[in-house]
């Protein structure tokens, strides 16, 4: 029973984790051919393919799409962090509204992100909210290209990610101990000196961990940039969908999806970490 | 003792989730055929709604993909989470947690690729799954869902007291009947809420459902997204309205469910 | 008499270190027998290997004669009170309390009766329907008491029972929990870290100290004679003085200037003296027995002032002085200070 336990799910697993993924490394490898799957690997006589993990590195399109990718989910990250940082920590302050309020912040994570970006297109495109507010102000007269461009897209990406960077701060946050900034104080610190000596510093694995957790998924992100970034903005999600679905390029495809794991092993490995000492 | 500055920044945040939801649902009663222009108080676009049959069938085919990959997530994970946080070490116990935990710092678009890899290939080796559809979909969201749910239940058991457990061995409880008794129990609420996860999840999923799904199988989420690459409608901010308070009622239901059930 | 619980030579090793090193030990019918020692000298692990949760490495634990090895703790006849108490959070008071006549199968009528008396016995009663996370540090404790207890163990198990109590309710508790005692009929084993509680609660007391059982002693005895400088030290408060011996069976101790002469000779091997404050008395005496020394500080203690003598030979020692006595001398005071021989405990290792 007990081995069963273990090999049921372990089996399932290796099945629908692993052996994807040693699949995608493959494929990577493999030939871009016509035909139903439209490749043929490396042991169907032409051996192994370097030329799509080449391409990646020598052709500007694609490097370009990658770098792009990891300044967009650093900025997200960035951004979020800055925002995240505040709300929770005065969430774990809150007292007896805590709970109500930390409701508040992941309840949009629970109505579904296709339904929060679609409001973000009925705010702000030519014919918006927004658009239409300012016009009716007469602050404005050609409505301003505000969806479409990489404004928007930061903003949606922001907006998607925010609850998941204030979770590990506020938790960490409910762990400090109020009587260590009251001792600064009583030491000569002033509050925002107490803030900074004493409360941050216990809260930096906690401000790495929300970073990394935005900082991951946004790498890798597709919807977002389709629907409300500019035809230009192309991050490799995108740029994997493109060689997939519209060029048929199965390869490249997966060697794109190596490269991007290629570079968030660092960060995945010390979220992880973090995780562990959490 | 919180300073100001925090609160507003705070109250700022909070105000940012959920101003554009808030205005989606206001606008859903608007008359006018732009989004988001008010146009008088109606409710035609819930009946555009109801007569759009293709998005019907889509939202029909998601519950149904989203329950069963939920209840498979909540079975595997639930014996993956078991299994980590109280069998001790084992031969293997590395992989399993490693691969548990795969899933949840993977792009989407790396799990979406490789599980239809992986479907390919295993149709080309033995036939089976034919073609791509709901099936696959399902067998998708259960493998993600059983990452999260794993996780929910391998931290829960983590914090509950092992004492409990030995507890009920010591008052005569054989292995069995200790975890019918004590562990299942406890780990309930738990598994609700990783079922509810792991629903939530395969209900908003656009990514991997967009690789694995096939034109036999467009899940709401995929509808729903290629509708918003045309732009908005009022329809979309009808259908967003009720799935927002679809989840608001399964959300107090579920506070409902786990309320504390104390007479005194 | 067949004792209760009986233990050879129980060895249980956790990588290099012995949690319990070669202990044998002996629990009669319907004894309170405390384990006292620090964390980490092996106590709970003592406990956990008698209920089943940890197999020693070698060595025989045995109940009324019979072999316990290989029983898995749910067919032992043995219950536990845990430390953290572990009340199952799901469960009323009262399904707690039946949880294990339950898991007999015993019939429903039964377990009604006997969860009642458990209930009235351990004065609960208005409590059955509420849930673990609403009752007090006092009340959780004796449920986790009563849910042991109904089973009517041969033999039961105490991993600091007053542990998480506050100290008004400890004293009370600990009465209470004497008394349980009594009318169970069963023995109990009770781990503890707090001397006091146990030489209060047990009929006899076992000290131990990094797996290895130091002395098993009635509590006066152990107080009066402690065997060795661990004993004496961990239970507190006594004046250690480390010595040689003569050849005729006093301690030469430098350290305070003076030999100490025990009742009888002192046994080859002893190498200090153990002396209670409260037997050390202010009197101009001189000889063996007696010291010259300084008072440095004294501290009122309400029936009695706690003085801090310094010998000649550099040793502070503490001395008890009666308030019946009067006023004990100022700070700076010189005094002699004298003790019956039957104060001086010699001490090995």
């Amino acid at each position: 029973m007990r081995a069963l336990l273990r090999l049921l799910p372990g089996a399932w697993l290796a099945l629908l984790v692993a052996a994807p993924l040693v699949l995608v490394a493959v494929m990577a490898l493999s030939w871009q051919a016509e035909g139903v799957p439209p490749y043929s690997p490396p042991w169907a006589g032409e051996g192994v393919n370097p030329e799509n993990l080449r391409l990646l590195a020598e052709d500007p399109h694609y490097r370009d799409a990658l770098a792009q990718s990891l300044v967009a989910a650093a900025l997200t990250a960035g951004l979020c962090l800055l925002l995240a940082t505040p709300m929770g920590i005065a969430i774990a302050r809150a007292g007896r509204a805590r709970n109500t309020l930390l409701g508040a912040v992941l309840l949009p994570f629970w109505t579904g992100f296709l339904i929060r970006i679609g409001a973000w297109i009925g705010l702000l495109r030519d014919e918006g909210w927004i658009n239409s507010l300012l016009r009716a102000l007469g602050w404005i007269d050609q409505p301003l290209p505000l969806l479409y461009s990489n404004g928007a897209m930061l903003l949606g990406m922001v907006h998607a990610y925010l609850p998941f960077a204030v979770l590990p701060i506020f938790a960490a946050a409910t762990r400090l101990d109020p009587v260590l900034e009251q001792a600064a104080a009583d030491l000569g610190a002033t509050p925002g000196r107490a803030f900074v000596t004493v409360t941050l510093p216990q809260l930096l694995p906690a401000l790495a961990a929300a970073f990394l957790l935005v900082f991951i998924p946004a790498a890798g992100e597709y919807v977002i940039p389709e629907l409300l970034g500019p035809a230009d903005a192309t991050l490799v999600g995108r740029v994997l969908f493109q060689e997939f679905f519209q060029n048929r390029d199965w390869p490249v495809a997966a060697a794109l999806a190596v490269a991007l794991l290629a570079l968030l092993i660092g960060p995945i490995i010390l979220f992880q970490r973090l995780g562990r000492a959490a | 003792m919180t300073p100001r500055w925090l609160r507003l920044a705070m109250g700022a945040g909070i105000a940012f989730l959920w101003l554009p939801v808030a205005l989606l649902v206001a606008y859903a009663f608007s008359a006018d055929p732009v989004p988001f222009r008010w146009g008088g108080f109606s409710t035609r676009w819930f009946a555009a709604l109801a007569a759009n049959d293709r998005l019907l069938e889509a939202a029909w085919l998601s519950l149904r993909v989203a329950a069963g990959a939920a209840s498979l997530a909540v079975l595997l994970g639930g014996a993956t989470g078991w299994v980590l946080a109280r069998h001790g070490p084992f031969a293997g116990r590395a992989a399993l947690g490693a691969l548990a935990g795969a899933p949840l710092v993977l792009p989407e678009v790396v799990t979406g690729l490789s599980l239809l890899l992986f479907f390919v290939a295993l149709e080309g080796a033995t036939g089976w799954p034919e073609g791509r559809g709901a099936l696959t979909v399902l067998l998708a969201h259960a493998t993600l869902g059983t990452a999260y749910v794993a996780v929910v239940i391998q931290s829960r058991l983590a914090s509950a007291e092992r004492d409990l457990e030995e507890a009920a061995r010591d008052l005569g409880a054989g292995p069995a009947t200790a975890f019918a008794t004590v562990t299942l129990p406890l780990m309930a609420p738990s598994l609700a809420a990783g079922w509810l996860l792991a629903f939530t999840l395969s209900l908003d999923d656009v990514v991997i459902a967009s690789f694995v799904s096939g034109p036999a199988g467009t899940t709401l989420p995929v509808a729903l997204f290629s509708m918003l690459r045309l732009g908005m409608t009022p329809e979309v901010n009808a259908l967003a309205t009720l799935l927002l308070a679809a989840a608001g009622i399964a959300l107090a239901l579920v506070g409902w469910l786990l309320r504390p059930r104390d007479r005194n | 008499m067949t004792p209760r619980l009986s233990l050879r030579a129980v060895t249980r090793r956790f990588g290099a270190v012995a949690a319990l090193d070669a202990v044998s030990l002996d629990v009669a019918p319907g004894e309170f027998l405390a384990l006292l020692g620090g964390s980490g000298s092996g106590k709970s692990t003592l406990l956990r290997v008698v209920a089943g949760f940890e197999a020693p490495d070698s060595g025989t634990v045995a109940l009324d004669g019979a072999d316990l090895a290989g029983v898995p703790p749910h067919r032992r006849p043995v219950n536990m009170m845990f430390q953290s108490y572990a009340l199952f959070p799901h469960l009323s008071v009262a399904a707690n309390i039946g949880y294990g006549l339950r898991r007999e199968g015993r019939p429903r009528g039964e377990i009604a009766d006997r969860v009642a008396q458990a209930v009235a016995m351990l004065r609960l009663d208005g409590l059955e329907s509420r849930r673990p996370d609403r009752l007090s540090g006092g009340q959780r404790q004796r449920v986790a008491l009563a849910r042991a207890l109904v089973k009517r163990p041969r033999l039961l198990l105490l991993d600091e029972p007053l542990g998480a109590l506050d100290a008004n309710l400890r004293e009370r508790t600990g009465f209470e929990l004497r008394a349980i005692q009594r009318e169970s009929g069963a023995a109990f084993v009770m781990v503890t870290h707090d001397q006091a509680e146990a030489l209060a609660l047990a009929d006899r007391v076992a000290v131990m100290d990094r797996g290895r059982l130091l002395q098993v002693a009635p509590p006066r005895e152990l107080y009066e004679r402690p065997a060795t400088r661990f004993v004496a030290n961990f239970l507190g408060a006594a004046n250690i003085l480390p010595g040689t011996r003569t050849a005729d069976g006093a301690l030469d101790c430098p350290e305070a200037a003076c030999t100490l002469r025990a009742a009888a000779p002192v046994p080859p091997g002893t190498l200090a003296a153990a002396l209670r404050p409260e037997r050390i008395r202010i009197a101009p005496a001189t000889g063996d027995n007696t010291a010259a020394g300084t008072i440095e500080e004294a501290a009122f203690r309400g029936e009695s002032s706690l003085l801090l003598v310094r010998l000649p030979g550099g040793a502070l020692i503490r001395v008890s002085h009666a308030e019946e006595d009067g006023a004990p001398p100022p700070r700076g005071t010189a005094v002699r200070l004298a003790w019956d021989a039957e104060a001086v405990v010699p001490l090995a290792e």
